[in-house]
């Protein structure tokens, strides 16, 4: 197949390559250096798609990322993404892309008869209309519009490219590379400052590219290749092409997507498919240029209908003609621009200008050149369905509102060019109250809020000459305040033509007789009426207008609808532009893809995990693991293929009756040192720390201001000033946070240190009545009896020539002990344990025996302890003193804490001792009471108690005091489950607690 | 992401702080009596100024620092931060 619109001579492409494929299934091919968009359009393709609302026929309008409707879904590699721009997607070998909007398939499209009963879809359409009747939601409005609407698919699978994150900081960010970028650029790199420059496309240079100018005796591709490849070679400054700036954050933080692999068939091995960065830079250049701006005709959106600065990029750019028959429709000089391209390749365009008598020097080109002219005429409508094949033209009136006779003429495109709108989004989004400009008929960027500043066409200044000076200046001046250096840039000669006033036209007026859709923003389908009705229907405030109608809305952001939207409403409005205002921008400039968002935290990688120097230990020994908060920890230890419950019930019994060891590395650590430890302890813990002595560890709770329990855990006094404190493991951070305010802002008077230790100890839990004997194995030279190392004592010893603290604590309500080394002799004291204990019948419990253990013993933890509980909901009252003030104390004397009735812990057994208690559940006095069921409690944790070889629970009651021996029902709805229960002590083994003194 | 300079470390990102309210709230004396009102207003009442304000942030993964932020909680300005041990003027 012949490319039939790609001209031989002229373009940017490299056409020694040529790359295959495929559009709706159709092979196709083109050049390397290609978009998807020059591609096709130089294959003679223009239908890409189908309108949001309506369903109409849609082309290209745009050459970059001002495109609002030429949106495809795309295959590569395997993988497939919606909403990727045709116009921004660079072509590769073996692409695969297809329509999105269309169902079955673009040349037929079902929805759009939409477009013939547009009469039933205006604006606020979704609104009114799928309202009503409710029940048509599910099963009529929403299927029909999901499969109408939206602007391509997600993928379900799992994405296997790679997304990173950098962080970067520089003295100036500069957002585009065209005249303004590449100037500011330049005078800042040259006088010593740290510049990042980025631009969204492949190519450098911007509107350099494609326009007639001579810089220093160059062309302005020349120039622009010349500036790009010295600031390359400089240290200070980082060039970055397919890199789109898209947000403006607080404190001059901005983020810019970079396209590492978008533009390859398949991402390189090593290499990221995007890349987002997180750039804080001192000062920030906004060069994005500006937009041009279309004029709004009748069907103004049929395919071959686009902007005329598009039309010369396709042109100069990739080579390829948007048309044959090339209509340029303009209310300034720009259109000429494009016209002049056109006839000196050969091809005789039609000038319909708005003006009636414009004088300049590229008016005078044109004429010279021989092109037909029209002045003082419109275009009144596009016609034709899926390719524009004639426009309807007229001769305009002085005052614009009246039209002439209606001609025809055959055109196969119509280039649109209403002037130009600057690109004032990141400026916006920094906060800049921007300020509307007559003599452009735009908004420009007012006082910065932050440090930035906007320069070039992005500031309203069309001229090249006066952007370069400006943009010289402003990268010299900005970066001379950072770097103190003063090093000046010559400047160079400029020569380009002189242009003259642009006409402020942008709507034309319908003909008697005539309902043609006039759009104004091409994304959303919002046509002129639509506007018209919203007024009409009393909406007025801007930002209300646009949410009603969705102009400005979604992945486009107003880029060409903005400006034209504001001057109909004020014009309906009879106000000025300026007090109508316009709508935030808001980020993304442009879609992002969710995947260089979330960049590698995905799965595992979304937070650290945490390992005990013990874990390749338990890897071997068929531990099977359980996250617990960021640690890996065993949930139990696997012997044969018995099942959790199985295993985690044989691991507690083990305990009960000869010994387990427990690897408890994973509770937090705080090391607290200084003169007036003991009077922090004695502030943070609610009971009374004053009198511990040096060698004994204490259990203590901690209570927030509030009132609530934050944690529990033992500290240990290891000598006269230094303490060992333990927290729970979900609660290290916070308790460490906790300390450290006091000690800092509370009582700064207090000569304390606290430092987390977490890391620095390996733990290991031995309990079980045969502990002791163990202990005694393993640190033959310390008398660890009952009266050496009592309840609650602490010792150091010598574990095989391992410097070990052992402290006589128990969780699991055996006899037990926790042996302590340094985390690299973790693994040592773990063998040591195992070996030594063989003759014990030792084995090794995970987190699953270790709650058993906890739960039948009626021991408290983060079940109960869950941020919502007070000591006396825990049996914890005995453990508050009344002796002395502690953080939270004040709170306990509040009316619902000290009710009569108020909530305490239970034990909760099954009347068939068989049924298994769901965590969770709720408790109930009458199982048969009408719904709501008036709630007594709930179920904190659950387990197969060892001891009776029945089911036990913990529950958190109303009035738990006088609950015991109580018949009551656990209710687990989501279960389906219904169980008559007795409710017992909490204390369900050893209820005096002998053993742990034994 | 706000900027924020720690008085020990410089400037630094957001993310290393984490938030920490009311900086001019004061923890009444340990054991000293005060009214349901007092003790009210110390816990949860707060006046979720618009505005400038002081706040607290902890350098959490830096210094481990608390320090004391005027910030504008409508702008995000920062005007000055100041160490735990100094007085808000
Ligand atoms: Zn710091």
């Amino acid at each position: 197949m012949t490319q039939s619109f790609r001209l031989e001579n002229i373009g940017l492409i490299n056409r020694n390559k040529k790359l295959s494929f495929k559009f709706n299934g159709k092979a196709y091919y083109g050049y390397e250096g290609d978009t998807l968009a020059s591609a096709l359009i130089a294959n003679g393709v223009h239908l890409v798609g189908r309108s949001f609302k309506y369903h109409r026929p849609r082309g290209f309008f745009g050459a970059g990322v001002d495109e609002p409707y030429a949106i495809v879904q795309l295959y590569r590699n395997g993988e497939t993404e919606p909403n990727i721009k045709a116009t921004e997607q660079e072509l590769f070998e073996g692409l695969e892309a297809k329509s999105v909007n269309c169902w079955p398939s673009v040349n037929f499209d079902i929805g759009a008869i939409n477009n013939f009963l547009k009469i039933f879809l205006p604006a606020g359409f979704y609104y009114k209309t799928f309202m009503w009747p409710k029940s048509f939601w599910f099963k009529v409005y929403e299927p029909f519009i999901r499969k109408a609407a939206g602007l391509g698919v997600a993928s379900t699978k799992h994405d296997k490219e790679r997304y990173e994150h950098k962080y970067e900081y520089c003295d100036l960010l500069i957002t585009g590379s065209g005249p303004s970028g590449l100037a500011s650029a330049y005078a800042a790199a040259k006088n010593g400052a740290r510049v990042i420059l980025a631009e969204d496309k492949s190519r450098f240079g911007g509107t350099l590219l494609t326009s007639e100018v001579n810089i220093g005796n160059q062309s302005g591709k020349e120039w622009a290749e010349s500036i790009i490849s010295e600031l390359k070679e400089m240290p200070n400054v980082t060039v970055k092409n397919r890199s789109q700036v898209f947000g403006y954050y607080d404190h001059n933080m901005l983020v810019m997507s970079e396209r590492i692999s978008d533009h390859l068939p398949k991402t390189k091995k090593f290499h990221p498919k995007q890349k987002l960065w997180y750039i804080r830079a001192k000062e920030v250049l906004i060069s994005s240029g500006s937009i041009e701006r279309p004029i709004v005709f009748g069907n103004n959106d049929t395919p071959g209908v686009m902007l005329s600065s598009a039309a010369k990029e396709y042109l100069k750019v990739y080579g390829v003609l948007v048309g044959k028959n090339p209509l340029i429709f303009t209310n300034n000089d720009s259109g000429y621009e494009t016209a002049i391209e056109f006839q000196k390749n050969g091809i005789s365009p039609i000038i319909l200008d708005t003006r009636k008598d414009p004088k300049s020097e590229i008016v005078d080109e044109a004429k010279n050149l021989g092109i037909n002219i029209k002045f003082s005429y419109v275009v009144v409508a596009a016609q034709g369905y899926k390719k524009v094949k004639s426009a309807d033209i007229a001769k305009i009136s002085e005052d614009k509102e009246q039209l002439g006779i209606i001609e025809n003429i055959k055109c196969d495109c119509i280039c649109v060019s209403g002037f130009w709108t600057p690109t004032i989004h990141l400026a916006s989004q920094s906060g800049n109250k921007t300020k509307f400009r007559e003599d452009i008929d735009a908004f420009v960027p007012g006082t910065p809020k932050q440090n930035e500043t906007t320069i070039g066409a992005a500031n309203g200044t069309f001229t090249l000459e006066e952007t370069l000076k400006n943009s010289f200046e402003t990268g010299h001046r900005l970066s001379k305040e950072i770097t103190k250096n003063d090093n000046k840039t010559s400047f160079p000669n400029v020569i380009e033509k002189k242009s003259t006033a642009h006409d402020k036209f942008w709507c034309v007026p319908l003909p008697k007789g005539k309902n043609y859709k006039r759009f104004l923003d091409f994304q959303n389908d919002v046509a002129v009426s639509d506007i018209e009705i919203a007024l009409k229907e009393g909406y007025r405030s801007i930002e209300h207008v646009k949410r009603y109608t969705t102009l400005g809305m979604a992945t486009d952001q107003g880029k060409t609808s903005n400006l034209n939207g504001l001057q109909l409403v004020s014009k309906i409005e009879n106000k000025v532009v300026p007090s109508v205002g316009h709508t935030t921008f808001r980020p993304p400039y442009t879609p992002v893809s969710i995947g260089a968002i979330v960049g590698r935290e995905v799965g595992k990688h979304s937070k650290p995990t945490r390992k005990s120097p013990m874990h390749l230990w338990h890897e071997k020994n068929n531990a099977v693991f359980v996250d617990a908060g960021v640690w890996l920890r065993p949930r139990y230890y696997k012997q044969g293929d018995e099942n959790l419950f199985e295993g985690s019930k044989r691991e507690a019994k083990n305990v009960r009756t000869n010994v387990g060891v427990c690897d408890v590395t994973t509770l937090g650590k705080i090391d607290i040192k200084g003169p007036d430890a003991a009077e922090l302890l004695n502030r943070v813990y609610t009971n009374a720390w004053l009198k511990l002595p040096v060698g004994k560890a204490r259990y203590g709770v901690m209570l927030r201001e509030d009132g609530i329990v934050m944690d529990d855990g033992t500290t240990t006094r290891i000598s006269e000033n230094h303490y060992h404190m333990t927290t729970t493991t979900a609660q290290a951070a916070n308790v460490l946070s906790h300390l450290e305010y006091y000690l800092q802002l509370v009582w700064p008077e207090l000569n304390v240190n606290v430092v987390s230790t977490t890391e620095q100890w390996a733990g290991a839990a031995i309990a079980g009545p045969k502990s002791r004997e163990l202990l005694q194995k393993l640190f033959p030279k310390s008398d660890v009896s009952n009266e050496g190392l009592p309840f609650m004592g602490y010792m150091e010893g010598d574990l095989f020539g391992v410097k070990a603290r052992i402290f006589r604590i128990s969780f699991s309500g055996e006899l037990a002990y926790e042996v302590n080394v340094e985390s690299d002799n973790g693994n040592f004291m773990w063998e040591k344990i195992i070996e030594v204990g063989q003759e014990f019948k030792i084995q090794p419990y995970g987190t699953e025996a270790l709650s058993t253990l906890r739960i039948e013993m009626g021991h408290v933890a983060g079940s109960e302890l869950d941020g919502r509980t007070i000591p006396y909901d825990n049996s914890l009252e005995g453990l508050l003193s009344k002796k002395k003030d502690f953080i939270g104390k004040r709170s306990l004397n509040r009316k619902a804490f000290i009710a009569d009735d108020r909530q305490k812990v239970v034990g909760v057994v099954p009347l068939d001792k068989k049924t298994s208690i769901p965590e969770g559940s709720h408790l109930v006095k009458d199982s048969n009471a009408p719904l709501p069921n008036p709630k007594l409690g709930y179920i904190s944790a659950s387990c197969w108690s060892v001891e009776h070889d029945n089911p036990f629970s913990l529950a958190i009651v109303k009035d738990g005091k006088n609950m015991i021996g109580k018949k009551l029902f656990v209710m687990s709805p989501l279960k389906n489950k219904i169980i008559p229960v007795e409710i017992v002590s909490s204390h369900y083994v050893d209820p005096k607690g002998e053993r742990v003194r034994s | 992401m706000l900027y924020i300079k720690c008085p020990h470390c410089g400037w630094r990102s957001q993310n290393e702080f984490s938030y920490g309210g009311d900086a001019t709230v004061k923890r009444p004396e340990l054991g000293k009596e005060v009214s349901d009102q007092e003790w009210d207003d110390f816990v949860y009442n707060r006046k979720s100024l618009r505005g400038k304000h002081w706040e607290l942030w902890q350098h959490l993964s830096g210094c481990r620092q608390w320090i004391k932020v005027e910030r504008d909680t409508a702008t995000h300005e920062i005007f000055k931060t100041l160490k735990a041990n100094e007085e808000i003027s």
